[in-house]
This record gives C-alpha cells, sequence and structure tokens, in this order.
C-alpha cells in the first residue's frame, strides 16, 4: 500500500446527522431528506443545486442512485451508490473526498442511510449471492463470529475470563455513559455494570449489552476544496488521512492467527498515520470513534490501532484510558453502543461527532482543545474483513 | 408365494455401521406422556442427520476409494425424484484425482426390505451395500419408543479378501397387511400385530429352512432375526435356535435393522462360524453365510456393542422439535438461503467430500479450495487436499444463541486440521459448555438445514470418540 493520500486538500464544512433509533414512522426517504436538510441548513447561501455530485452509502435501502436522487428530486446529477459491509458510510465519504480532491468537483456531498428496522429481524442480515451453502457466514451471526475473539485473547494472554468479561462490560459501560449524553443517540441512558454483565446471552459470552442495537439513521457531509473551506465555515474539519484495506482472507484459513487482531485494521492503521504523519498516535490523537459492533471488537481495535499495548488494551480500558475524561477518549458520541448501526449511516455519524467536537458544539460530550479525531470502521468478521480509517483534524498541518 | 435361488459371486470384504449418538431415554418419554418407562432408551438421529447423512458415516468407514456400484437402501429416503445414493457416491469421491463419475449408485427405497435387497445386490454385483434408515413414530407409539436409527454399509468384492462368504440364500414373498405407509405421512400404521406373527411365521419357517439345506449347516452358530413386526422377533427366535446368543441390539431401524444386526455377528464371530440371516418383510429373506480367517483383521473398529453403549441423552422435546412434530416457535432472524444448484455442483469435491487445496509451491492448504494461493500467490498451481476423514483441534469457539438453527444454539469452532487447514465449521452432537479451546474433532457429513425443499448437506465436527 502505497497511497499518497490527499492531506488538507479537502474539507468538511457542514454535516447533518438525524437521531439515531427505532424510526417506525420514517422511511430511508424521510431520513435522507432529513440528514441533508439539516447539512444545507448550517451553510446558508448553499442550496441543493450547488452540490454538483453525491455519493450514496446504503447496504440494503436501495441499490443506486436513484435512492437519494429521486426522495430529493435531484437536477440529474450524478449520484454513485456504494457499498463495502459496514464501512459503507465510510466508503461513501472516502470516494467524495476523492472526488474533490481530483479537480472534478468544486462541491459534493457524501450521504449515508439505512432503514434496519423495516425488515422484522433481529440484527443485521445478509444478502448473498446463491452460493453453496457451506460458508459459516451463511447462518454464523455476526455477534458470534466476533464472539470468536473472546475466549482466543484470553488464551492468547493469560488473561483470567473474568477480567476479560469486565473489560468487555466496562466498554459497554462507557460507551452507554457517553450515548447518554447524546441528544442523537439510540440509547440515552447510562446502564449499570451490573445490568450488563448479568444480560441475556446472544453468542459465546456476549450478552445484550455487549452488542450494538439495530437502528435507522442517515448521516451527510459536504466536502469541498480545502482552499474554498472558509466560504462556507469559519471553522472547516479538514481529511489528513483515508485508508481502506479489504484483507485477502487468509487468516480465516491460517493457523498461525490467533483471533485476537484484525490484520486489515493494523494495515489501514499504518497506512492513515504515514498519510498524516503521525508517529505517536497515543498521544497525537485527541478523539477516536471506532467500530464497537461489540465489545471486544473495541477491546482489540485499542490494540490494532495502537492505541495500547498488545495484551494491555483490557488493563488499559479497566483503567479508564478511553473515557471521556481518560487520556484518549474513544467513542465520546456513545458509538455503536449506543447509536445502534444503520450501516450507510454509522461512518458519517462517527464523523458527525468530531465535526461537533472540533466546533466546540458536543455539549456536555466536549472535549478541551482537540485537534485531530480518528474514524474507524470495520466491515465483514474476523479472519476477512474490510476496515477504513480516516484522520481528520481542526487545523491545516 | 415364490421362490429365488442363487448363490452370490462375490465375497463380504468389509462392513461398518453407525450409530447416532443421542439417545431418548424411555424414562422421558413415561414422564411426558405416561406409559411404561425402565432403563435404557432409544437411540436417535439428531437434528442434522437422515438417512443420507447416517449412511455416508457408516460407508466411509468401509470404503477406502469409492466403489463401483453403490446400492443404498432406507425407508426414510431424503428425497424422492432425486437420487440419495449420488451424495453417498460423491461424499466417497475423495480420492487425488477428484471427484470423478465412474460407477452405479442407485436407491433402493421403500419397505425395510430393501435392506436386504441392498445386500444381495451387492453381493450379486460387487459394490457397496449402504443401509440407513431414521425411524419415526407418532408421540407415544410403540415405532417412537421401540424403533432406532442407525446405519450399516457392507462391501462385496473378490471372494479371496473376503472377511465372510454368503453360501446360501433363498427369499419367499407374499402380500399380506402388517405395516405400512402411504408417501408424505411420517409414520407408519400396523395391523394387529398377531395377523402379521401368522403370515410371517410359515414365511420365516420355510425360508430358513432352505436355505440352511442350500449351505448344508445343521445348526447355526449365530442367527440374525430383522422383522418390523415386534412380535415376530419375540416369538419366532425359537424357531431356528443359534448356538451363540444375539448381543443386544437397539430397536427396530428399518432398512438398516437387518445390517445392524448382521453387523453385530461379524463384531463378534469367530473364523468357520455360520450365520444365518432372516430378514423377515413382506416375506423373508434368508441368507447363510461363512465367516472366513480373515475376519480376525475384517472387524469395524468400533463394534455395535460399544457404539450402543455410548451416547448423550435429548430431552425429549427436543426430540419432537428435531422430527417436526413440535412446532416451536422460530427465531426472529431470516432462515439460510437455499444451496444454489449451480454452486452446489461446481464445488462437489468440497462441499460433499470435503476436499480442499494446497499449493505446491508453498503447501498453504485453503478451505473451500481458491485458486490463487493466499501463502505465496501463485495462481493455478494447487493440488486437491481431501480432509473428510481428518482430526483436528479447536483454535476458538463460540455458541451462537441468535442464529437460525433447527437446534439451537449453533456451536460453531475454528478447526486446524491435522496436515494443515482451517475452517470455521459447526460442532456437531456437544453442548456448549462442552467446549474448550485445544479440543480434538474429527469430520462427520450432516445435514446444516433444509430451506425450499433443498437439504442443504456439509460437513460439521464433532468431539472425537474416546478423547471426550
Amino acid at each position: 500500500m502505497s497511497t499518497k493520500g490527499i492531506k488538507d486538500r479537502v474539507a468538511i464544512v457542514a454535516m447533518g446527522c438525524t437521531r439515531f433509533g427505532e424510526h417506525w414512522s420514517a422511511s430511508a426517504d424521510d431520513l435522507l431528506i432529513d440528514a441533508v436538510g439539516e447539512c444545507l441548513a448550517a451553510v446558508p447561501g448553499t442550496d441543493l443545486a450547488d452540490v454538483e455530485a453525491f455519493w450514496l452509502g446504503t447496504l440494503g435501502s436501495g441499490q443506486s442512485g436513484l435512492t437519494l436522487s429521486r426522495p430529493l428530486a435531484l437536477d440529474y446529477r450524478p449520484v454513485t451508490r456504494v457499498e463495502n459491509y459496514c464501512a459503507t458510510g465510510s466508503e461513501a465519504f472516502r470516494n467524495a473526498c476523492y472526488a474533490v480532491a481530483s479537480g472534478a468537483y468544486d462541491r459534493v456531498m457524501a450521504v449515508g442511510v439505512e432503514k434496519l428496522k423495516d425488515s422484522g429481524f433481529s440484527g443485521l442480515t445478509r444478502m448473498d449471492p446463491p452460493g453453496d451453502g457451506t460458508a459459516p457466514e451463511n447462518t454464523l451471526t455476526a455477534p458470534a463470529a466476533f464472539s470468536l475473539l473472546d475466549p482466543a485473547y484470553c488464551a492468547r494472554y493469560g488473561v483470567d475470563p473474568a477480567d476479560m468479561r469486565d473489560a468487555m462490560t466496562h466498554v459497554a459501560w462507557k460507551n452507554h455513559a457517553n450515548g447518554a449524553l447524546n441528544p442523537k443517540a439510540q440509547f440515552r441512558s447510562a446502564v449499570s455494570k451490573e445490568k450488563i454483565a448479568a444480560a441475556p446471552l446472544v453468542a459465546g459470552r456476549l450478552g445484550v449489552f455487549d452488542c450494538s442495537g439495530v437502528s435507522d439513521g442517515a448521516a451527510c457531509a459536504l466536502i469541498v476544496r480545502a482552499e474554498d473551506a472558509h466560504l462556507y465555515t469559519d471553522r472547516p474539519v479538514l481529511v489528513k488521512a483515508l485508508s481502506l484495506t479489504a484483507g485477502p482472507g487468509r487468516a480465516a484459513m491460517d493457523a498461525d492467527f490467533d483471533y485476537t487482531t484484525f490484520p486489515e485494521v493494523v494495515r489501514s492503521a499504518r497506512d492513515a498515520y504515514r498519510q498524516a504523519g503521525i508517529t505517536d498516535p497515543r498521544t497525537e490523537i485527541s478523539l477516536a470513534e471506532v467500530h464497537d459492533c461489540f465489545t471486544p471488537t473495541e477491546l482489540v481495535l485499542m490494540e490494532d490501532l495502537g492505541f495500547a499495548e498488545r495484551g494491555e488494551a483490557w488493563r488499559d480500558i479497566l483503567d479508564g484510558a478511553f473515557e471521556l475524561g481518560g487520556r484518549l477518549p474513544v467513542n465520546p458520541d456513545g458509538g455503536l453502543k449506543s447509536f445502534g448501526h444503520p450501516v450507510g449511516a454509522s461512518g458519517l455519524r462517527m464523523l458527525y461527532e468530531c465535526w461537533l467536537q472540533f466546533r466546540g458544539e458536543a455539549g456536555q460530550r466536549q472535549l478541551s482543545d482537540p485537534r485531530l479525531a480518528l474514524t474507524h470502521n470495520l466491515g465483514g468478521r474476523p479472519g476477512a474483513c474490510v476496515s477504513f480509517v480516516s484522520l481528520v483534524g481542526a487545523e491545516p498541518g | 408365494m415364490t421362490h429365488i435361488r442363487r448363490a452370490a459371486p462375490k465375497g463380504l470384504v468389509a462392513y461398518a455401521t453407525h450409530l447416532p449418538r443421542h439417545r431418548l431415554r424411555h424414562a422421558d418419554l413415561a414422564a411426558a406422556l405416561g406409559g411404561r418407562g425402565g432403563p435404557g432408551g432409544r437411540v436417535a438421529a439428531s437434528f442434522d442427520e437422515d438417512s443420507t447423512t447416517l449412511g455416508i458415516e457408516a460407508a466411509r468407514r468401509v470404503a477406502g476409494a469409492r466403489p463401483e456400484a453403490i446400492y443404498f437402501a432406507t425407508t426414510s429416503p431424503a428425497y424422492l425424484d432425486k437420487t440419495n445414493a449420488a451424495a453417498v457416491h460423491a461424499a466417497l469421491g475423495q480420492g487425488a484425482d477428484g471427484p470423478g463419475i465412474d460407477g452405479f449408485a442407485v436407491d433402493l427405497a421403500g419397505s425395510a426390505r430393501c435392506g436386504a435387497g441392498a445386500l444381495l445386490a451387492a453381493a450379486a454385483t460387487g459394490g457397496l451395500a449402504v443401509l440407513a434408515d431414521v425411524r419415526t413414530g407418532l408421540p407415544g407409539s410403540a415405532d417412537e419408543r421401540d424403533g432406532a436409527d442407525g446405519a450399516a454399509a457392507f462391501l462385496f468384492g473378490d471372494p479371496g479378501h473376503a472377511i465372510a462368504e454368503i453360501v446360501a440364500r433363498v427369499s419367499v414373498t407374499a402380500e399380506f397387511l402388517d405395516r405400512w405407509r402411504v408417501p408424505g405421512e411420517s409414520a407408519a400404521r400396523r395391523w394387529e400385530e398377531r395377523f402379521g406373527l401368522e403370515s410371517y411365521l410359515p414365511l420365516i419357517t420355510e425360508a430358513g429352512r432352505r436355505a440352511l439345506k442350500e449351505a448344508a449347516v445343521g445348526a447355526p452358530d449365530h442367527v440374525v432375526l430383522s422383522s418390523p413386526n415386534p412380535l415376530v422377533i419375540r416369538r419366532a427366535a425359537g424357531l431356528f435356535p443359534a448356538r451363540v446368543p444375539a448381543g443386544r441390539m437397539p430397536g427396530h431401524a428399518g432398512a438398516a435393522d437387518v445390517g445392524l444386526g448382521l453387523a453385530d455377528v461379524l463384531d463378534r464371530a469367530a473364523p468357520g462360524e455360520t450365520v444365518l440371516v432372516l430378514a423377515a418383510v413382506d416375506g423373508c429373506d434368508a441368507l447363510v453365510l461363512r465367516v472366513t480367517d480373515r475376519i480376525e483383521h475384517g472387524r469395524q473398529a468400533r463394534p455395535v456393542s460399544a457404539q450402543l453403549a455410548a451416547g448423550r441423552a435429548v430431552p425429549y422435546a427436543t426430540y419432537l422439535t428435531w422430527r417436526g412434530l413440535l412446532d416451536r416457535e422460530p427465531p426472529r432472524r431470516p432462515e439460510p438461503e437455499l444451496p444454489a444448484g449451480p454452486p452446489s455442483a461446481r464445488s462437489q469435491a468440497w462441499k460433499f467430500a470435503f476436499t480442499g487445496s494446497r499449493c505446491r509451491g508453498c503447501g498453504f492448504v485453503h478451505l473451500p479450495p481458491a485458486r490463487v494461493c493466499k501463502g505465496c500467490g501463485a495462481v493455478d498451481e494447487m493440488e486437491l487436499h481431501p480432509l473428510s476423514g481428518a482430526r483436528g483441534t479447536v483454535a476458538t469457539f463460540t455458541a451462537d444463541r441468535l442464529a437460525y438453527s433447527p437446534s439451537p444454539p449453533l456451536i460453531d469452532v475454528v478447526v486446524d486440521f491435522d496436515g494443515g487447514g482451517r475452517y470455521t465449521m459447526e460442532l456437531a452432537d456437544a453442548a456448549p459448555d462442552e467446549v474448550t479451546i485445544g479440543m480434538r474433532v474429527e469430520t462427520t457429513f450432516r445435514r446444516l438445514h433444509t430451506t425450499g425443499g433443498v437439504h442443504n448437506y456439509f460437513w460439521k465436527v464433532r468431539p472425537v470418540e474416546g478423547e471426550r
């Protein structure tokens, strides 16, 4: 991987994000209209007709650009629908940024939406092409696939399963505590550690509170050339790095892979840090929005992203390192735990928190003087996945 | 009444049986429905086993390579209008040359008599007789309580390698109403047992007497008596006394019943001993076998008695659910997609014979097989890597309580196979609290689920016998 990157060449100048939740009375169209409307309301001199191109991320709420162009009645604009598992929202953002950086457009929008609650099923469902019926993901659900990390991590590092349980509980407790402070979260109340640890089991040792919720939501970002950013806002957010990796699927077949890491995340983080010129992520990054689909995922991500030493993340988590007042706040907005995971919207929802934090608009969650933020998405499962890492900052350089 | 009389030109060269691991305890039946309890229980196929998977489990313990002919006998065919023996054929196709198409494979499906039919056909032409059944009765019935599920496989070939030879065979046939089932029904109906007994006794007497005479055997050392009429089993045993008493057997196992009985005798018989087989189903097929010196080296690895003694209890409500007799609330999850025809055909060696690929350059094993090596990037430098007989070790595991499964929770384990290869697959015949990292497992052919009328056959692993 030798991506040159587009550091400081494009900027986010407006964002919108719906409340995430069970929107029984709102369709995907409604959510898209609301998110885009909020975004454009933040830039009074700009309207929909000024946006030259759109990237729409959705896993299952539509299959083409028409999913966006029809409800917004767009005037024959290019709309590209993208999908990349749970990194779908981030993928829309990434491609939109590259379109501006290429010089082809000056103003584009990345939009993500997912309407999950119309399916009637628990959890995410899959839409696989016809197959021979042998792939484990045909039956094994996402919480089960990620629960494979728990016994493997304990065995690899000699961690007492009770300590691991406490660390997973702490992740859920922290993210729900953060989400309780967020008016746009699906779940807006703190949850006691006792309740988390005693919740009904879903898969392995993962209980209900170890799993992200299922919700509907939409989010979007208006992206322009960095040199134009101050035409729209005095506090733009600059894109420092964008990295995406799709794994070869080797780990799922390789006895040397021990289910305590996501090689895809390690690679994408390394690439993103290089693009942004980061050498010590633990001190240089002010906040991180990571893919806490399940509590052991967040634990392993702390190590893969370089926020903790190998085998030590569980201890750092219990020490409070990633809480709002900790050394590196992780998921200050409440994460997937509090927002649920409307797939196409999640990556942009993460950027929305960065956007608020840099502008000093994060309310009770506001961190002091954030400079650099990381967002991370993971799609697939341990052994074979896609990973996205972005770095965004308030200042050039 | 008609007679058929012919000596078989082929010898029995190998045999094996498979009894599923679950047991429905009679005490649990009595607790749920009343009636007599008592010790013991019936052998019960798991939710992921059917006559085809049971047959394959028995067949793959016998056949080193695929035989020229496969005769598959069952009263509970997994498919009609599709040859179940073709799945057996595919599962046995694990040679280095790939799945291949050579050979004959046919189902003999209907009454339990097809068990004897498969034996006689394989004895006549050479090849493999696979006798397998899942016997279901209505709740509270004798069939439910006293039936059994299981399979037996017998390979016939070169008489010079025989562990036993058929020295006489007599068949008689009669038309009378003893046991019957209209296609589509799950349980058989029966006339009064005493009527069946009166009809069977002269048939068994006739066939047995003639067969012994043809074989010039006065009194047989062993007698195998099989009939779906339980009164026949109790009352006809005295017709032809055996020198060596019969072993304890599971209940009536349909088409597999005569095979399980014969296998139990072969587990114990000494060289030179004679066996009278009496399979009484709408007539009687009588065979006389003589065991050869080769039997000492030709017995199956795990005798019927050991397979019968092992087992784990299944709650009655769970058993009823497995058999479709208790319609439980499904999970709020979509049913798995049905396995599509063309992809399943393309991956036949993988899906049915669990054959992966191994890079000739760097040795990296790919499950499922791949064209581009994930170890070194070489393209189309693969050789087949059969793993259907492999054992492995659990690297990590989970119990999925959310997944759609005919019997939740679905247990998945990441298995590292001895000699290379890793795959994430279901663990059969075990409970979540029995799984550990480092646990030893072996492969087993199962039916993952059925969607849209298509059975999704594939391999699982189960705890290694004797290493639990």
